[in-house]
């Protein structure tokens, strides 16, 4: 038997990170989710990051899960207690333990430079010995390595291994040699560190009761699934990480619901297209065609889809696109996250084009913002982008249980039955009736009417091919006033007051709101008082500018190199841009608040000195 | 320069059994330069429309960019058309056709749009199977810009300027063919008796139906020296396969007995009767087609009319499993799990 550590001063309760260190490819994926659901279900709050290379397998990456009874939402940047499973990576996860902290290693072979850190505890459990005396087989060997660990983990921290038993059941239903076998493989790190290490950790999770009610989702399953109840019937798309994931749940969930038991007739369309050149126009083709239709994407897609998107804002054609942002430029690093295609998008295709744009900050929103993109795109008959990254599309975020009001009905905008078209004397495409800078569409074959002919070329209100100027500028100019429109249509900013009255403030967006949140709260302990919105949608709202006019001084934080939210509010309002001090991450990691606290401090010190 | 209108002198006009006249099928003036093969194929598209009976608005006419992809405004005035970009119109035509199947596409493109920009496009579209016809108006130069030569042009084929072309040449027939396209066929702007039948029967094809239909350029590539000029073109043409198309069972009877004749049954119930010439070609048989086209390469000829055809194809629609109401007309409680779905899906994620 063993001590681990001489003190038990710093016991801390539901509030530590456990970072693991795998191998790409080893299958360490569902035994971390396997940690991190279990504590889920211990009803203690988490957040997961899955760091993880452009890679199928041999390199290196790592899961982080940061138990958090106060629920909060980012990375601490913190690794309380580091799984050192890739000896490639041994020096960088020894370096990276936080200070007070353990690493847990296979000690199978002898590794004493990682008893190096005094600051520190390194724990020996020598799990590739003990699997290998239990299992035969070398992937079996490799596979139950990580339940071992596992096993492990949970007596040192006092995770309650019979969830993960009910979890493993579940994972294996109607397999019972697979669920004997990895519980054989989690009893194993678990009776070695009770025998070995009879004290568990100071870092202990606890039963809570605050996650009831809650589910642990990803960002891209969640808008998929708002693209189902949006309705949405088409969607074109080329595998990119990290959007890959959108179309894989949008297909799952309409194989489930979608599919008629009797005939198999599907309900939806997915075509896996030769290119993003394509998806956009196929897209464009069904949007066009009076069919709900989107794509995901990332940043390279978006660039080879530009003409389309041009084109569709031109001609008035509404489509979806999800850009799950990765960090670029060019191929850049595929597998991390960035905020960096704002810019881009809020002004994608050549000429004067201008979108409308949403940053859902979590997958509680990804499914509400992604059925609000097709109502918004339909309204306006233009392409919407849908604005998520990486970190929120590929991570599990503990979010309130999704709801849905069967009352809802999609918001189709103007578009023109065959009675209505009867009725009309004439039918112009683009001829604003109402004076509301939407005109009225028609879908094909509906009626003889209808028929116009849609084009990227000068076009005039009747539909007509023109070069003319006054005639160009005419539905050139209403474009411009309908995009301004939108900016009330378009989810509005959150804003959270601090509990004292103050003249500063932090605008950010997206998936930087958890750090943003617990900055605050840090910021605030050290008397730093701060309000905050989040902006939610482009174009700005009248709300976002009377907010920072009152306002002398805001942070405006943001995941990319060049300060594009900040640019995008100084082109687009009448801020004085110099109250925009830029706060910048873009290293393609999760936010976390550390970033925002040294940023804002620094500043401030900068500014008494 | 706005679009014209045409003057309406209709009164005289034969009626087909929906009571148009062929102006009825027709489009906005063409502002393209007169002579222009073009021209011929927008004509060819009209007179096929209006012989089928079909109403105008059940086609959606699809295009690109190139003085070929302009004429989709030229004809059918009131069917629903889009001019999108430059080779991408096979990708339109793809999300358009997913979501309402029951419309006729007819996606017109050049030899720039198709076999250049938009090769990739095109080759994705035969993959797919795409229910549409597929007009390329093949004049082997990039007429709106001025002349410069396509991937269609011929090796030693010569420019206005008397510069020959070294590259050879895609043929998108022996692509179509290697690609599994069910419907191949070349025609000749100049040939209106063989191309309006082919059109017929290329929108009855359920499937991708292709027709390269040489299409001459007389502003840039109707000169002494080129292979796509008029003259070249009808001094070298030769039709492989005479082909007529019924569109109703009823009335073919009396004819099927003929000596020679094949007879292909079309899915919208359609007769195909393709007459052989002294070549004993049979456009039923895939090799034979690829075989001719390359052979005919080297002849000089250029062998026209259905060159393959096969009607047992699942389409994209079978493939894709959709359903018989259109993806666009299903109502939205056809569409939407639920609350009550929702909650129960859920559990997973527990
Ligand atoms: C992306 C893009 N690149 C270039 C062009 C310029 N462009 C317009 S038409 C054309 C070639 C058209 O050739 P083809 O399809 O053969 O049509 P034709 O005019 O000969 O009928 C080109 C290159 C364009 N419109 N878009
Ligand atoms: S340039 Fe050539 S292809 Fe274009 S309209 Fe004139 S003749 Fe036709
Ligand atoms: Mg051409």
């Amino acid at each position: 038997m063993k001590d681990i550590v001489d003190t038990m001063a710093d016991l801390r309760i539901n509030d530590f990170v456990i970072k693991i260190g795998n191998v790409n490819g080893t299958g360490s994926a569902s035994a971390n989710g396997l940690l991190m659901k279990a504590i889920f279900r211990m009803g203690v709050p988490v957040v997961g990051k899955n760091l993880f290379p452009s890679n199928i397998q041999g390199l290196p990456t790592w899961f982080e899960i940061r138990v958090t009874k106060d629920a909060y939402m980012a990375r601490s940047g913190a690794a309380d207690l580091v799984v050192a499973m890739n000896a490639e990576t041994y020096k960088r996860d020894l370096a990276e333990v936080s200070p007070g902290g353990f690493l847990l290693y296979d000690d199978t072979w002898p590794r004493p430079e990682l008893h190096a850190r005094t600051d520190i505890t390194a724990i020996g459990v020598p799990l590739a010995r003990l699997c290998n005396a239990k299992f035969d087989n070398a992937r079996t060997r490799v596979l139950m390595k990580n339940m071992a660990y596992v096993g492990a983990v949970a007596g040192l921290t006092g995770i309650d291994v019979s969830i993960i038993k009910a979890m493993v059941e579940e994972m294996f239903g109607s397999k019972p040699k697979l669920i004997d076998a990895n519980m054989t493989a989690i009893n194993l790190g678990l009776d070695y560190v009770r025998q070995t290490y009879p004290e568990p950790l100071p870092l202990r999770v606890q039963a809570m009761d605050a996650t009831r009610g809650n589910v642990l989702i990803d960002g891209n399953t969640a808008a998929a699934l708002g693209c189902v109840y949006a309705g949405a019937t088409f969607g074109a798309w080329y595998p990119i990480t990290p959007s890959t994931s959108l179309m894989d749940g949008y297909k799952s969930f309409c194989e489930k619901f979608r599919v008629d038991p009797e005939t198999g007739e599907k309900k939806f369309c997915i075509i896996q297209a030769e290119d993003e050149l394509a998806s956009i126009g196929m897209a464009v083709g069904a949007g066009w065609n009076g069919a709900r239709a989107f794509t995901p994407t990332s940043g390279p897609g978006i660039s080879l889809m530009s003409e389309f998107i041009g084109f569709a804002y031109y001609s008035e054609v509404p489509v979806v696109l999800f850009n799950v942002q990765r960090a670029g430029p060019s191929t850049g690093l595929p597998t991390r996250t960035q905020q960096c295609d704002l810019t881009l998008c809020a002004y994608a295709s050549h000429g004067d084009t201008k979108h409308i744009m949403l940053f859902p900050a979590n997958p509680a929103e990804c499914f509400e913002m992604a059925v609000q993109s097709f109502d918004i795109a339909e309204r306006f008959q233009t392409p919407v982008f849908f604005m998520t990254d990486l970190d929120i599309g590929m991570n599990d975020w503990m979010i309130p249980e999704l709801e849905w009001d069967d009352s809802y009905q999609p918001d189709r905008g103007k578009i023109l039955s065959a009675a209505e078209l009867e009725e009309l004397p004439k039918y112009y495409r683009y001829e604003d009736r109402d004076g509301d800078n939407i005109p009225y569409r028609t879908v094909p074959g509906v009626h003889p009417k209808g028929a116009y002919f849609t084009r990227g070329s000068g076009h005039n209100w009747k539909g007509g091919y023109t070069e003319d100027a006054a005639e160009y500028k005419e539905v050139l100019d209403r474009l411009t006033r309908k995009w301004e429109d939108s900016a009330d249509a378009v989810p509005g900013p959150v804003i959270i007051e601090a509990s004292k009255p103050t003249n500063r403030a932090i605008i950010s967006l997206g998936g930087c709101d958890g750090a943003v949140r617990e900055a605050l709260d840090r910021l605030a302990e050290r008397g730093i008082e701060l309000n905050y919105m989040r902006v939610r949608g482009f174009p700005f709202s009248a709300e976002v500018e009377a907010f920072m006019d009152s306002h002398d001084e805001i942070f405006v934080v943001e995941q990319n190199r060049d300060a594009q939210l900040r640019g995008l509010l100084i082109n687009e309002t009448a801020v004085d841009k110099t109250k925009l001090i830029p706060v910048l991450d873009y290293a393609g990691m999760a936010a976390n608040p550390a970033f925002i606290i040294e940023g804002v401090t620094a500043h401030l010190v900068a500014e008494e000195a | 320069m706005t679009s014209m209108s045409k003057p309406l002198i209709d009164k005289h006009l034969p009626r087909n059994k929906l009571n148009l006249t062929v102006r009825d099928y027709e489009g906005s003036m063409s502002t393209l330069c007169a002579g222009c093969g073009h021209d011929s194929v927008t004509a060819a598209l009209v007179q096929a429309f209006w012989q089928l009976d079909l109403p105008p608005h059940s086609a959606a006419k699809i295009s690109g960019i190139g003085c070929s992809s302009k004429t989709t405004a030229y004809f059918m005035g009131q069917s629903h058309g889009i001019n999108c970009v430059h080779g991408r119109m096979p990708s339109v035509a793809t999300g358009a056709n997913a979501v309402n199947g029951d419309l006729h596409y007819i996606g017109i493109s050049g030899d720039g749009d198709s076999l250049s920009i938009g090769f990739g496009q095109f080759a994705h579209a035969i993959r797919r199977n795409l229910n549409m016809l597929y007009v390329l108006e093949n004049n082997g130069v990039y007429g709106l810009t001025k002349g410069q030569f396509s991937a269609s042009a011929d090796i030693g084929t010569k420019s206005k300027k008397g510069i020959a072309n070294e590259q050879s040449p895609i043929d998108p027939c022996v692509q179509a063919l290697t690609l599994g396209a069910g419907f191949v066929a070349r025609a000749f702007s100049g040939d209106k008796s063989q191309l309006v039948p082919l059109i017929q029967a290329g929108l009855m094809h359920k499937g991708f139906a292709l027709i390269d239909v040489i299409s001459p350029c007389v502003t840039f590539n109707d000169h002494a020296g080129s292979t796509k000029s008029y003259a070249h073109t009808f001094k070298y043409y030769h039709p492989l396969v005479h082909t007529d198309f019924v569109a109703h069972h009823e009335e073919i009877t009396a004819d099927t007995s003929e000596g020679g004749a094949i007879t292909v049954t079309m899915h919208d119930g359609g007769i195909l009767k393709l007459r052989k010439t002294d070549d004993d070609y049979d456009p039923r048989d895939r090799a034979q087609a690829i075989e001719t086209l390359l052979l005919g390469d080297r002849s000089g000829e250029i062998r026209t009319g259905l060159l393959y055809v096969n009607e047992d194809m699942a389409d994209m629609h079978a493939a894709n499993h959709l359903p018989k109401t259109p993806l666009n007309a299903l109502p939205y409680e056809a569409l939407t799990p639920g609350r009550a779905a929702l909650a129960k899906l859920q559990g997973r994620w527990k």
